[in-house]
């Protein structure tokens, strides 16, 4: 984790960012809570506690954010890994995404295959006979234990019902 | 008073020795251990994977289960830190210290051995602690109206937060983010849909399974992809006779293992201090007593003995708070609270009274599922290495569908894995900027109780703020509050070289 964060520019005034995301939460939530009923004191409504939660997250984001500013405690660390891996994350996000799509139109096999394969191949020394096999015997593992002896309600096959359930 | 811990101990042994309970045990034991083993499976995701298919099942049974993996992992943890020196669980990221030159000097076997020993010598005194102690704190706890409990939360959630690991103010931070993600859902007490946005699977809240798998599951992997760790396993050949120790090890680590196992008692009584810490303090500790310091880090039996003691005597103990206040110590046992009130039971004082059967289950469980760990891991010994041999880009594609297939089980609803796609997303960019996701997980669970009972003391108190303050038991939480802050500002300010290398060790540990 450490990278010559001083050389990084914006990046590497990551506390900064830390606070400015927390700030936006917190503003994000009391400005939302004030739909609701806030109440008083005494009789509360659903409105006070997003509200005092947004105000009290955006104190802290400004303590770390101005922490950050002054030069106290920032880390000088880089908001950003040392080597973005757009492989590996595209893969990984790529996996629940086909297992939902796959879930809805073709069930719980086609849906384990395709997340599994599409994952592993995320890994830089992943071969595709290896994530092939890989997948496979995931989904046949998957099948028998989730379907068979857990009886989780999600089909094996839907290739015969286009409609999505 | 030992009367009644002695017969609610044999009412929980009646209860966990039911072949249904004890079989429950093994396989939560067994899955643990497993896991501890694996490098880069964490037992939070783990933990979380299995909770949809406890659903199902009786409360004892799954609380006893879950709990198993847990400890269970503590167990495998340890094998992968002596062996490959591979830190994969905080905890056990002391004992590589010394329990791999160990394993360089041909005694890897040896340390493992001792592990096993002192594992089992602090887990047995963590639970008598929490015989004797769980019933004491709940006599007191019973006596608190909604200003103690709340201020007693109060107390909880920031000590989680800023004596855990990294940056306290962040870990305050996410703890109020896991509070704000609590109130996601229709009110208590009025019925409004609050943060819903239109869409009708929040209204009862944010699953917990999403969340935990979305940051400990998806972030993780996000994180650790394509990140080369280089495994050694040259050294992984232990046979069964390796495992004996002589009777001069046995010497060396017999007082440090004490030492250590009443460390980890201590700590796990400071809620927010888990095993990771006890571990750390217990390790120091036994350096700086240690009448010959320089063979610490060059395979001293006692460095592996003290800290592997520690941690489980601080895991055992972690339940006291978490089972008799319902308060929970760190973002595991906000899951199995969790687990709890998906059951349908209310933690707190009341439980031991209304639900003994979990309670002294429970109890009676940790015993059975220590022995029958240690009678794993000494004749399996040769399986559990070679299940480190699994590479990381097999686990995770693995780890990644258990994670889809849980949430999904969840609610039979593929919403759920969506939503824990974008919980992880996040927690990836939370990771990125330095946050600890742990305390969200604590704000989550805790805070829909929270907030009802704040809701309660100021109805009580006719509007009046002070009442925290007034009350005197409430007050002492409100003051180890303020004394908490105070102390970690003192500390920021003044920055002691001891707390700050302590910090940078700590650091390291968790990077890896």
């Amino acid at each position: 984790m450490t990278t010559g964060g001083k050389s990084l520019g914006w990046a590497s005034k990551r506390d900064f960012y830390a606070g400015g995301l927390m700030i936006l939460l917190g503003l994000g939530a009391a400005l939302e809570g004030q739909n609701y009923n806030i109440g008083t004191m005494r009789q509360m409504g659903p409105g006070f506690m997003p509200v005092a939660l947004g105000v009290v997250l955006v104190l802290i984001g400004i303590t770390i954010a101005g922490t950050s500013l002054a030069g106290v405690a920032d880390d000088g660390e880089s908001a950003l890994p040392a080597q973005p891996d757009w492989r590996g994350w595209l893969c990984i996000i790529a996996g629940p995404l086909l297992f939902i799509i796959f879930g809805k139109f073709g069930g719980m096999a086609p849906a384990t295959f395709a997340c599994v394969f599409v994952s592993a191949m995320g890994d830089r020394s992943a071969s595709w006979k290896g994530s092939f096999l890989l997948a496979l015997g995931i989904t046949v593992f998957g099948v028998a234990l989730f379907s068979y002896i857990l009886k989780v309600p999600f089909p094996v096959f839907k290739f015969f019902n286009l409609v999505p359930l | 008073m030992i009367e009644t811990a002695l017969d609610g101990l044999w009412f929980g042994f009646r209860v966990a020795l039911e072949p249904h309970n004890i079989a429950w045990c093994f396989v939560g034991v067994l899955i643990g251990n497993m896991v501890g083993v694996l490098p880069g499976m964490g037992v939070l995701a783990t933990i979380s994977i299995l909770l949809p298919l406890t659903f199902t099942m009786k409360p004892v049974a799954a609380i006893l289960m879950l709990a198993g993996v847990y400890y269970g992992a503590q167990y495998g943890g340890a094998i992968c830190s002596i062996l490959l020196n591979l830190p994969c669980h905080p905890p056990h990221a002391v004992t590589c210290l010394d329990g791999y030159p160990m394993t360089q000097q041909g005694r890897g076997g040896v340390a493992l051995g001792i592990t096993m020993l002192s594992s089992f010598v602090g887990a047995s005194f963590g639970i008598t602690e929490m015989i004797f102690l769980a019933p004491v704190l709940v006599q007191v706890a019973l006596q608190f109206g909604p200003a103690e409990i709340c201020s007693l939360m109060l107390l909880g959630l920031l000590a989680g937060s800023t004596l855990a690991r990294g940056s306290p103010l962040k870990g305050v931070a996410m703890t109020v983010f896991g509070l704000l993600l609590g109130v996601v859902g229709s009110d208590v007490n009025t019925g409004v849909p609050r943060f819903t946005f239109g869409i009708t699977e929040l209204y009862d809240g944010i699953e917990i399974v999403a969340l935990a798998l979305g940051l400990f599951g998806i972030a993780e992997f996000l994180k650790s992809i394509n990140q080369k760790i280089e495994i050694n396993l040259q050294y992984t050949k232990v046979r069964l006779r390796d495992l004996r120790p002589s009777v001069a090890d046995l010497k060396q680590a017999a007082f440090p293992m004490i030492r250590g196992t009443l460390i980890g008692s201590l700590c796990a009584l400071i809620p927010g201090t888990g095993p990771t810490i006890a571990s750390f303090v217990s390790y120091a500790a036994e350096k700086k007593i240690s009448k010959t310091p320089e063979r610490f880090g060059r395979g001293a039996i006692e460095g592996v003995a003290c800290p592997e003691a520690s941690t489980h005597s601080s895991v055992q103990g972690d339940f006291i708070p978490t089972m008799s206040l319902g308060i929970p110590g760190d973002a595991v046992m906000a899951l199995l609270l969790g687990a709890l009130i998906i059951q349908g039971i209310q933690p707190g004082p009341q439980l031991i009274r209304e639900h003994p059967e979990i309670f002294w289950g429970l109890i009676a469980s940790f015993w059975i599922g220590n022995i029958m760990l240690v009678l794993l891991n000494v004749p399996m010994i040769g399986i559990w290495v070679k299940l480190l041999t699994i590479p990381y880009r097999y686990l995770y594609p693995s780890a990644l569908f258990f994670v889809c297939i849980g949430v999904y089980s969840a609610n039979n609803d593929l919403f759920g894995v969506a939503e824990t796609l974008a919980i992880g997303i996040f927690g990836y960019v939370l990771l990125l900027l330095g946050f600890h996701p742990a305390p969200i997980l604590l704000g989550f669970v805790l805070g829909p109780r929270f907030e009802e009972n704040f809701r309660r003391a100021m109805l009580l108190s006719r509007g009046d703020i002070f009442t925290f303050v007034e009350r005197p038991i409430s007050a002492v939480f409100i003051g180890l509050c303020a004394v908490l802050i105070l102390g970690q500002i003192y500390v920021r300010l003044r920055r002691p070289k001891t707390v700050a290398a302590f910090a940078s060790t700590e650091q390291q540990a968790a990077a890896e």
